[in-house]
């Protein structure tokens, strides 16, 4: 894999690193953050980027990048069912079932 | 019980019919009772299924089981799926979460039938070095109340510390087994990458995340792997390999080393260590051993604490998608949308330390970052692991500190998120590598214990365990017991 | 001004694989709710994918098929969002690097000529669950059983410009699937799935308009409905001077329109990086070659054989091969002896008529291709005629779908007296009376007039009920004259 290109967002996107959109961040990663805990986010992760902004003098010229600490290949599973999955011993956790149904806030799509 | 027993002597005195296993686990129990209030070391104690496993184990030995691990107590960390019980992952998220299904590693030992007498306390999903960051509340350090017991295994390292139990299982992403190791005067081992299964072991990276041992000495550390290690079809990274040691050693014990080793000391893990004096002890006592030392160069070593936050971050943003509040886990109140209940579920279930990772992660992964922050750091990941590859082409081992202090105050860090992170300065390089690596004892500084880091080729644990074993045979630091020697 | 617009799909095909690609749940459709969904599928934590291979060996051999690169060397990547249905809050799809790179298809729209269409890529990922929004007031439910259903989506280029021709495509690629047996193609129980991506532009232009894309048409019918609306939309659009803007659109064909999707408006920021529970998928040249080694005749080749080979119409080939179950049916058909003229006729005829009638799949036929092979044999040698061969069909589908199989044809044309009357004595006999007793007609027919030649056969037919071989007949009263 040589370099990533995500399809490019409608909203704005985080400018650069000396201007963390942390708004924008947690609502990515759908954390409901108060005003206080947004500044507060934001300095630390200030502080973080800096940290990891370190090792962008590194040169990587020609190196390929390491996913996992031994390079591998997927091993493959027979198909075979294996799991007869019994809803009630695992909705046991869940906060809203009904009639081995998942509950959530009604979506509208 | 007079005095705590290590996993060996318990084995020793149950083949010979000295204890039963039930004796031990309710002496276990008890200790637990009595000590941990202080120390809160434990999340949850499984005090029904620990008596009716040792019982069960008691009824195995009259059949005529012989099995070294038979009836033997241990704790796991709250990290480990275990059916039935609370696994928490020292989470608010997981707070209410009854593991529906044993993790591979928890059905290992149990088939070896150690029993589990509780849920050790550790840094939410393993992010942290102190122990701090947990939901049920701090660690205790057994040598010092006012410390910390490192992290994210702190729960573990000061339950083995404390004498609760001998052994405990520890996972470690960064340093998390080593550092709690060295901060408590314990045992800690972190296996090669893919040798101990992770299915059922809570993810934080996992490309990193590693479970092992953490035990009072090399020799238990070598039991407990031979139990816990081995291949796993439920999971895709597990190492398919057929390690005769491995085996040996659950019933012989740690061979001797067939020669001495070349020992590496790398130059940069040594420019800024204050834990100068006790290393250099220690090489002395190797040197009287018959070992010999040679400088090594680590040269991408300072970029490992970079490279790790952004991997690490990076994964766990995303492992941590699933607590949603949907099928298990937090929900917040009255939800009014969808949106709603992901947010405030998530809000509120998290604490600080893990939002900021899961932002940290988010922002590396995004668009237009990507290349610069992931791509870079998996390259540079390839460096680091090829900078080990070149040492150990000329030695057999390498010689580290593990922390760069010993164990400091609670709240002496927690506002300083990067001076918490740079911790794991001496630990992070050989996660990324994959290699494995242990703790052990080698020393005090201010009454505190110190730990060194031996670091093995993968999948060379024994080399490793060897040379610990030997040096616990010479030296007796890892035999010092908190409220003792200070 | 006249308007072109420009189509491409993203077909979703669900691989008929038994557990599902990453966990050893069972992917079968109907079990009640969440029954089917494992601690993998739930995304409870600490579970771990492990890739099926059947799914893998699936989707090479749909590369395979379009004449596509297979990459030996693939990667699964994470794609980042939330929804209710997705439940790790990411998908493990392949963004980077697929395991099936460029290919094409050649597709026959029901109007206008033969064209190729390209394909982009095909890349193997794990289905969502299912979000059900009317079965509780105010709550939406959840059911899991269809996660981590192996899916094979297939991009196509932007290469169509009817919705006559999208819909073609969709068809063809359901036709190929089924050949191949890497999919059920039941399109009501969503085993095929498609998003298309209209756009519209001034005839001549050479740039794409801004596009829009439509989710989750599940039938050949609505994809033509949907891109057919959403190109008028686009156009009216266009035309009163608005802007196109970028959007997930849901068809809904009770209203036939196409509505833009709120849900939608917030995932645009995948975060797509491979996935660190999985390693690289690496296959052989030699697996490829294996799997190559056991792909059918494909419907294209089995077209062209039908024309070339065996004489067919091209209609006729092209209505048999289209359905592997049909063009299966038809070689065995063959096999068993009977001619391919016969044959075509008979499956296109009076067998899809008897198929229709009971709503059953060629597959479940009562009437065997080797009954129906039997069948056209004895109309081939006379012992049944055209009228008599159908009460035959009859009867052999009676029996075939009373489960007495295995029912012989001769026998039972033997039990029902359906043999034509070929006996020449008999059937002198029969119209030497007929003469005696008709003089006047005879007489006609002697003096040249041809039209008592017919009389004379109808009469032996109703002496026969109909058995008479009527060629036989015929030479037996000229020889008469």
């Amino acid at each position: 894999m040589t370099s990533n290109t995500n399809t490019p967002s409608d909203d704005s996107t985080p400018t650069s690193g000396d201007g963390i959109d942390v708004a924008h961040l947690s609502a990515l990663a759908r954390l409901a953050l108060n005003a206080e805990a947004t500044s507060e986010v934001a300095s630390d992760l200030q502080s973080i980027v800096t940290l990891i902004d370190a090792m962008r003098t590194v040169d990587t010229e020609g190196v390929e990048p390491l996913s996992h600490p031994f390079d591998g290949t997927a091993r493959l599973r027979a198909d075979e069912v294996t799991e007869h999955p019994d809803p009630e011993h695992f909705q046991r956790n869940a906060p809203a079932t009904s009639d081995q149904y998942y509950l959530v806030p009604r979506v509208v799509e | 019980m007079n005095d705590v027993f290590s996993l060996r002597e318990m084995s020793r005195a149950l083949a010979d019919g000295q204890v039963s296993s039930l004796e031990l686990t309710q002496d276990h129990l008890a200790r637990v009772k009595e000590v941990d209030s202080r120390l809160n070391s434990f999340i949850t104690l499984t005090e029904e299924t620990a008596i009716a496993h040792a019982t069960a184990a008691d009824t195995l030995r009259g059949q005529g089981d012989k099995r070294p691990t038979l009836g033997l107590p241990m704790a796991h960390k709250d990290i480990f799926c275990t059916e039935g019980t609370l696994t928490t992952a020292g989470s608010k998220m997981l707070s209410n979460f009854v593991a529906p299904y044993d993790a591979t590693v928890v059905t290992k030992m149990a088939d070896a039938g150690m029993v589990s007498v509780g849920k050790t306390n550790m840094d939410e999903f393993a992010m942290g070095s102190s122990n701090e960051n947990s939901y049920f509340g701090p660690v205790t350090n057994p040598w010092d109340t006012d410390r910390v017991p490192g992290g994210s295994s702190g729960g573990s390292a000061a339950a083995v510390a404390a004498g609760l139990v001998a052994g405990a299982t520890g996972t470690d992403t960064g340093g998390s087994i080593r550092q709690p190791a060295a901060l408590c005067g314990i045992t800690g081992l972190k296996p090669t990458y893919g040798r101990v299964s992770r299915f059922g072991m809570i993810a934080f990276a996992s490309s990193l995340d590693q479970a092992g041992p953490m035990t009072r000495n090399a020799e238990d550390a070598a039991l407990m792997l031979s139990v816990m290690a081995g291949f796993d079809p439920k999971d895709s990274t597990s190492a398919n390999r057929d390690d005769a040691w491995l085996a040996d050693v659950l019933h012989h014990g740690i061979a001797e080393l067939e020669r001495p080793a070349v020992i590496g000391l790398p130059d940069q893990y040594y420019e800024n260590s204050g834990n100068q004096e006790s290393l250099a002890e220690a090489r002395r006592e190797l040197e009287k051993l018959g070992h010999t030392f040679k400088s090594v160069s680590l040269p991408h070593t300072d970029a490992a604490i970079p490279v790790y936050y952004v991997l690490a971050s990076a994964e766990a943003s995303t492992n941590l998608s699933r607590y949603d509040g949907v099928r298990y886990g937090h929900r917040c109140e009255n939800p009014t949308s969808l949106q709603d209940l992901y947010e405030r579920s998530r809000e509120e279930g998290f604490g600080d330390e893990v939002k900021r990772r899961i932002l940290t992660g988010t922002y590396t992964l995004s668009v237009g970052y990507f290349d610069a922050y992931y791509l870079k750091a998996q390259k540079i990941r390839r460096l680091i692991a090829q900078d080990f590859d070149k040492a150990f082409a000329d030695v057999d081992l390498l010689l580290t500190p593990t922390s760069p202090t010993p164990a400091f105050h609670k709240g002496q860090l927690t506002d300083d998120p990067v001076a918490m992170y740079q911790q794991d300065l001496y630990t992070v390089p050989t996660s990324l590598a994959g290699l494995p690596a242990m703790s052990i004892p080698c020393g005090f500084s201010q009454g505190l214990p110190m730990g060194m880091q031996l670091i093995a080729p993968a999948f060379r644990e024994d080399l490793a365990l060897g040379l610990a074993a030997q040096f616990q045979r010479h030296t007796d630091w890892h035999l010092k017991r908190p409220g003792e020697s200070n | 001004m006249s308007w072109e617009a420009v189509i491409g799909l993203e077909i979703h095909v669900q691989l008929a694989t038994r557990s599902k690609i990453f966990s050893g749940a069972s992917t079968a459709y109907g079990a009640s709710p969440n029954a089917q969904a494992c601690n993998i599928d739930l995304g409870l934590p600490g579970v771990l994918p492990v890739l099926n291979e059947q799914a893998v060996e699936m989707a090479v051999r749909f590369g395979l098929a379009i004449g596509a690169q297979i990459n030996l060397h693939s990667i699964f990547d994470r794609k980042n969002y939330f929804y209710a249905d997705l439940p790790k809050g990411y998908q493990i799809s392949q963004f980077e690097t697929p395991i099936v790179g460029e290919g094409s298809i050649t597709i026959t729209p029901e109007t206008g000529s033969p064209r190729t269409v390209g394909i982009t890529r095909a890349h193997l990922e794990e289905d969502a669950g299912k979000s059900i929004h009317d079965l509780y007031s105010g709550q939406t439910a959840i059911d899991l059983n269809r996660t981590g259903t192996p899916l094979l989506e297939v991009v196509s280029e932007p290469d169509m410009r009817t919705a006559q021709e999208a819909s073609a495509y969709f068809r063809q690629i359901h036709t190929l699937a089924r050949y191949i047996g890497i999919c059920d193609g039941n399109l009501a129980e969503g085993s095929m799935r498609c998003d298309a991506n209209v756009s519209v532009r001034p005839s001549g232009l050479a740039e794409f308009g801004e596009r829009t894309e439509i989710k989750n048409i599940n039938s050949f019918r609505f994809v033509e409905q949907a891109i057919e609306h959403e190109i008028a939309r686009q156009i009216d659009v266009l035309e009163s001077g608005g802007k196109i803007h970028r959007e997930t659109r849901l068809y809904d064909p009770d209203k036939d329109e196409t509505r833009s999707m709120r849900s939608k408006e917030l995932s645009n920021d995948y975060r797509y990086f491979p996935d660190p529970d999985l390693m690289p998928l690496n296959i052989s040249e030699e697996f490829v070659a294996q799997v190559r080694g056991t792909l059918p005749e494909l419907p294209h080749a089995r077209c062209q054989r039908y024309c070339d080979d065996l004489g067919l119409p091209a209609g006729d080939a092209e209505t048999i091969s289209s359905d592997i179950d049909r063009a299966t049916y038809f070689d065995q058909t063959i096999e068993a002896g009977a001619s391919p003229k016969q044959a075509a006729n008979w499956l296109m005829g009076e067998l899809s008529a008897y198929l229709n009638r009971h709503a059953t799949d060629i597959a479940d036929s009562p009437v065997t291709p080797t009954q129906m092979a039997q069948l056209i044999q004895r109309i081939e040698d006379g012992t049944l005629s055209s009228k008599t061969a159908k009460t035959l069909f009859d009867a052999l589908w009676e029996a075939g779908a009373d489960n007495s199989a295995g029912t012989r044809v001769d026998a039972l044309i033997d039990s029902l007296n359906l043999a034509q009357v070929s006996d020449d004595g008999a059937l002198t006999q029969i119209i030497d009376d007929l003469i005696t007793a008709n003089p006047k007609q005879f007489e006609e027919l002697r003096g040249g007039k041809d039209k008592m030649l017919g009389f004379f056969v109808g009469q032996v037919m109703k002496a026969t009920q109909g058995k008479a071989n009527p060629q036989q007949v015929n030479e037996i009263i000229r020889s008469k004259l």
